[in-house]
Formats: C-alpha cells, structure tokens, sequence
C-alpha cells in the first residue's frame, strides 16, 4: 500500500519527529556525529547500520530517553524531553519487550496499557493479541513463552494503538517467522495510511510484505 | 495520575505475590537477625529489654535496605523502567507508588512482626505499644530512602552493598527518633517529642524522596 | 558582560590545567608556611592549659580539619550541583577532586579527637555529638566516593553523584540536629569535646593560622587531582596532545 495516499483530514498535519545535527556517546567514544534527519507524516525510515553504529542510541535518543551529546531531536520544533504533546503521540518497542515474567500476557499489556493511557479494555486487548497471532496463549504466563512469542505478545502494542502518531522500534522483527513478520507489516502498512510515522531499525531485510521505507545510514555518520 | 499510582502499586503487588517465598525474605532476615542478639549478648531480661529497642530498629533497617536492591532493577532489565519513564506520566507518581509497594510488601509486616519480637526481648507492654507506632511511622521513611538509593545504583556492580552504604548514614535520624521512643517511654518520659520528629520526618521525607528517586531514575537511562 | 566570559574560559579544561599550572606553586608555598607558622605559634608560643595540659595541642589540628571536612562537603555539593545544571564538566570533575580531601579532614579530625580524649579523658573515643557528626560525615564522603568510582559512565557518574552530594547537604542539618538530641538523651556521655579550653589571643591565632594553612593546602592538592582528571577526561584532545609533545598550551 503506498504511503501518499490521502490522509484523513483528522491526522493532516501531525507534527515531525526530527534530529538536528545529532550527536552521541557512548563511555567515552563519540558514536557518531552530526547526524539530521526527519521523519514526516505517513513515512516509514529503516536506520541501518553496522553492530555498535549507535542505532540503539539513536533510537533512545529519538524517544527522548537519552541526552544528546550534541544537537537535538525535535517533535514540532520543540525538543522532545520538554514536550508536553511527544508522550502520548510516541509508541516505543526497545529491545527488550516489557514483559514481565511472572504476569500473563494479558496483565503485562494492561498495565503498559494503563501507564501510557491507551484503552485497557480486556475485549480490545485480546483482539489486539489476536492480530499478531498471540490469541491463544494471552492468559499464559510469560515466563512460558518462547522468545518470538513474547516479541509478538510485546508487538501487539501496535495493534491497540490507533492514537499514536510515531512508532520508534528497535528490531521489532527479531527472533520473529515469516508469518509474524507479516503481521507486523500489515500494522505498518495500516499506521501509515493513518498518517503515522515509523522510524525502525531492523538488521534483516523488512520483507517483500513490508511498506516502502526510506532508508537511513549510519555508517558515515561514525 | 491517580491510576498511573495505582497501575504500579497494584502490579508490583501481584508480582510480590506471585513470589510469595521471595516477598517473605525480609521478614525472615528480621527475624533472624534479632534472634542473634540474646546469642551475643546473653540471654538476661534486663540487658535484652535495654537493646530491644535498637536491636529491632536497626534489624527493621537492615531488612528494608536489603529488599530494597531489587526495586528496579527488574523493571531496568526487562525494558519495563523505559516503558514507565516513556508513558508521560510523573516520575514522581512511579517512584511514590514503587516506595508504597516496598512499604507494603516488606514494611508492613514487620511492624504487624514487631509485638512479638518484643516480647522474645521481655519488652513492657508500654515499650512494645510505643515500639510498634515508631516502626509504622519510620518504616515507610526507609522504604522512601531505600527507593532513592535503588534508583541511584540502578545497574551498578555491588548494587546492594553500595546502596546500603548511601542510605544507612540517611536512615540515622529516623533510627535515633523511633529507638528514642521507646527508650522515652521505658524512663517514663514523654514520646510526643520523638513521635513529633519522626513523623516531621516522614513528611519531609515523602515530599522529597520521590522527587529525589524520579531524578536519579532519569539518570540512570540516560 | 566581558566579566562573566572571562570566568567561564576557564570552565575549559585546558585553560583550567593553565591556571593551577600557574597559581598552585603559590599554594604550596603558602600551605607550607602557614603551616609552619601555625604549629610553632601552636606548640611553643600558645599557653599551657590550666586543666588539660599540654595534650589540648591537638585542638590545633582537631579543629581546623572539622571546620575543612564540613567546607569542602559544602563546595563538593555545589560544585557537583553547578555541574549538573550548566553541564559544565570541569565543575563535576572539581567536586570529584573535592571529595577525597574532604575524606581525609574528616578521617584527620577523627583521629585526633582520638588523641585528645585518650589523656583528657581516658577513653580512645566519645560518642559526643560532635564526634559522631563527624563520623556519619565520614560515612557521607565514602558512599559519595564509592558511588561515582562505580559508575562507568562519566556523566552518569558526574549527575548521580551530584545528586547525591545535594541529598547529602541537605541531610547534614537533620543528622547533626538527631544526633545532638539523641545525645542529650543519654545522660552517660556527660564528656564533651565542646568543652574547649578558654581561648588565649595566642591559641585562636594558632588556630586561625592552622585552618588558612589547610585551606591553602585544600586548594593546592585539590586542584593537583582535577588537573589528573581534566586529563584521564580529555585523553584524546589536542590540548592534551600538545602537553604530552612539551609545547605550550597555545590556547
């Protein structure tokens, strides 16, 4: 599905997740530096990159979790950590799943649910779960899950949220198969078309299922 | 804001009680570190009656400062930390309800603990009465520090001993407030003086500490 | 305007390693001297006490060394703060600096106090306010220092420590005022280092003289650290490079 086609006059002109002249460190190496790059308004960008780029950095600094070492990253021309609009627009999936182990799939989702104040409701949850695949095994433990089932179970966060505008992910299709790889396209391809915006790292090709990306490299920038 | 308190009170209940073993830990420890004391000191009534109240203060310490290492850290290693610090809500409100969780989970008890304790150190009723309205009143104080302290030292190697270090030399003022209470009442002097100061304490305690905490939380993602 | 720019060109830590490259010879002349000037006036000009004697000598770098252990928690606080807020990386390193100095006073002050009570008293220690200040004091200053040696991250380290030293100041009041009330409850400790001896003119110069020679000698050591550390910091830069290569700084 391409990304221009027309977006609903609700989401027309949702503010632009930008990095302005970034820089990043890590101990006591700069990572890279100087980097600029926007994401808008119903496009997708896959940062790639070789191991230890930053792409992980970048992506916590994009969320507004770390502090630049130099430059900014704005959401509507203001910076992310002063924000008051960036929360409640921003769906972020690190590398680890925010899953906790000793709660069922379908308690771990309600609380992420409840702290970013998305819709809890048990009926939507589970239809959620049942878009990536996850329907069976919601009341099952977590700890009992294999690792591509807890990323799926984690990735149903996407498919709950009609409301956020940008979906920062990192390697949201580790340790997933073919068919959960689909599933997470069909949800890009959907948010897309809603007007929202995807900035993802991915260290395997999207697929021939995924929407067009601009891509982004980081290599250069080291 | 209300339910993002009790979202994460509410969850690091259950999983308390999922590991029901692990949550009754300090409880134990308490126990059995002040049943040492007679085995060091000698057995007689009147010595014991004399240390009791700082024997059990300081076990209360103890026990509090080492449950408290693990306050964070779980949520830090499975992404959980990120997802509450991303959800835009205070990170007052998420350190405030952490410190209520420890409190109830592992400070609780050992004021509902302490009359019995008392009375294997041949405590008067007055002292124990005195004893246990200190511990309700200081107990939360600890879990409040102890909070801080986790969140400072959050993945740090030596964690534990490192943050037992910071916090004790904090807790003193409390510790010499709630002993010095029940140390008034056994000389027959009045304990509103103690009570006054202890619960000063507290308040000013509870303002700061979560501010204090969601700082030090914020810092350590970074 | 002019003014204010000067002062934060030395926030840079190559201007910084110039200007204790320049001032600190002066420090430890100054430390020396004063120390010199402090100990004869202390130990041969000052009175012998009517009650204590000679052993109250001690008092003379028992209570200089407090006074220090208690300023430099205070600037280690501040300097560690003003870090944070402004982001100014030779601030944090400064109160890093700071902290095993303080340390030092505060293990020194121990210690003497030590020696004071063992003749005047007959006990090596007294668990008077005032000591017992002064070792949760000490205890400060450990988890300070432990804390940000356990951290890799410099950064990290600077802010949580920074955090920390704040946390710390703003406690000292509160511990100080507990541990004062919990000794006035227990009527056994009726021994006091406050009790000092009257003052004579001599004995207060001695002491005057004591504390500048430590404050000299405060500024000397500790700046000595934070240049190390404004080196091991910007290992990589060219200023450092210029230095090692025995050419002077040209900025």
């Amino acid at each position: 599905m391409p990304t221009n086609q027309p977006l609903p006059s609700s989401v027309a002109g949702l503010p632009t997740l930008e990095a302005v002249d970034l820089g990043c460190r890590r101990g006591n190496r700069i990572l890279f530096k100087g980097v600029s790059l926007a994401v808008s308004t119903g496009q997708a960008t896959w940062l790639r990159g070789r191991n230890g780029r930053g792409k992980t950095s970048l992506l916590r600094l994009a969320a507004g979790l770390a502090v630049p070492e130099s430059g900014q990253v704005l959401w509507g021309g203001t910076p992310v950590r002063r924000s008051d609009t960036f929360h409640s627009a921003l769906l972020y999936i690190g590398h680890a799943n925010a899953l906790k182990d000793d709660l069922s799939v379908t308690e771990s989702l309600q609380f992420l649910a409840r702290m970013h104040q998305r819709d809890s409701d048990p009926v939507a949850l589970h239809a959620a779960l049942d878009q990536v695949g996850m329907g069976s095994r919601r009341d099952a433990m977590v700890r009992t899950l294999s690792q591509g089932q807890r990323r799926r179970a984690a990735l149903a966060r996407l498919a709950l949220d009609h409301r956020a505008s940008i979906w920062i992910l990192d390697e949201p299709y580790d340790a997933l198969d073919a068919d959960g790889v689909e599933c997470i396209n069909a949800l890009l391809h959907a948010h897309l078309s809603r007007g929202g915006s995807t900035l993802l790292t991915s260290h395997q090709a999207p697929g021939a299922s995924a929407p067009d990306m601009a891509e982004f490299d980081l290599d250069p920038f080291g | 804001m209300g339910s993002a308190f009790s979202a994460v009170y509410v969850r690091d209940l259950r999983l308390a009680l999922r590991r029901r073993v692990e949550a009754l830990l300090p409880l134990v420890f308490f126990v059995v570190a002040i049943s040492l004391f007679p085995l060091g000191v000698g057995p007689e009534p009147q010595t014991l009656r004399q240390i009791a109240a700082g024997v059990v203060w300081v076990s209360a310490l103890l026990a509090s400062m080492l449950s408290v290492t693990s306050l964070y850290a779980g949520d830090h290693a499975d992404g959980s930390l990120e997802q509450m610090m991303l959800s835009g809500q205070p990170g007052l409100v998420i350190a405030s309800a952490k410190a209520a969780a420890h409190w109830t989970v592992t400070g609780a008890p050992l004021v509902l603990a302490a009359p019995l304790i008392g009375l294997l150190l041949d405590m008067s009723t007055a002292g124990l009465l005195t004893l246990v309205v200190s511990l309700l009143l200081g107990t939360p104080i600890l879990s409040l520090l102890g909070g801080m302290g986790a969140a400072l030292t959050l993945g740090l190697r030596s964690a534990g001993v490192l943050l037992i270090l910071l916090i004790l030399p904090l807790s003193i003022p409390a510790l010499i407030f709630g002993a010095g209470a029940v140390g008034a009442v056994d000389s027959g002097l009045a304990t509103s003086g103690h009570f006054s100061l202890l619960g000063a304490l507290l308040i000013l305690t509870a303002l700061t500490a979560p501010l204090a905490t969601s700082f030090a939380l914020r810092i350590a993602l970074e | 305007m002019n003014r204010s720019v000067r002062w934060f060109t030395f926030a840079a830590p190559s201007r910084f390693y110039w200007l204790v490259g320049v001032l600190n010879p002066w420090f430890w002349t100054a430390a020396v001297a004063l120390t010199i000037a402090g100990m004869y006036v202390g130990f041969f000009v000052a009175p012998t006490d009517a009650t204590q004697g000679e052993s109250y000598r001690i008092i003379f770098i028992h209570v200089p060394a407090a006074w220090m252990s208690m300023i430099i928690y205070l600037a280690m606080a501040f300097w560690a703060a003003v870090g944070w807020m402004f982001n100014a990386r030779m601030a944090s390193v400064l109160a890093r600096a700071l902290a095993p100095t303080g340390a030092m006073f505060t293990f020194l002050a121990l210690w003497t106090g030590a020696f004071w009570g063992k003749p005047t008293w007959g006990t090596w220690w007294v668990w008077d306010a005032r000591l017992t200040s002064e070792l949760i004091l000490l205890f400060l200053y450990l988890g300070y220092i432990a804390l940000v040696a356990s951290i890799d991250d410099m950064v990290r380290g600077d802010k949580a420590g920074a955090l920390l030293a704040i946390v710390g100041a703003v406690n000292v009041p509160i511990i100080y005022f507990s541990v004062r009330w919990w000794n006035t409850l227990h009527q056994g400790a009726t021994i006091s280092m406050t009790a000092a001896p009257k003052m004579a003119h001599t004995m207060l110069t001695a002491m005057m003289l004591m504390t500048l020679a430590f404050w000299a000698y405060s500024f000397a050591v500790v700046f000595t650290r934070a240049q190390a550390m404004a080196l091991e910091r910007d290992h990589d830069a060219e200023w450092v490079r210029q230095l090692a290569l025995g050419r002077k700084d040209s900025s």
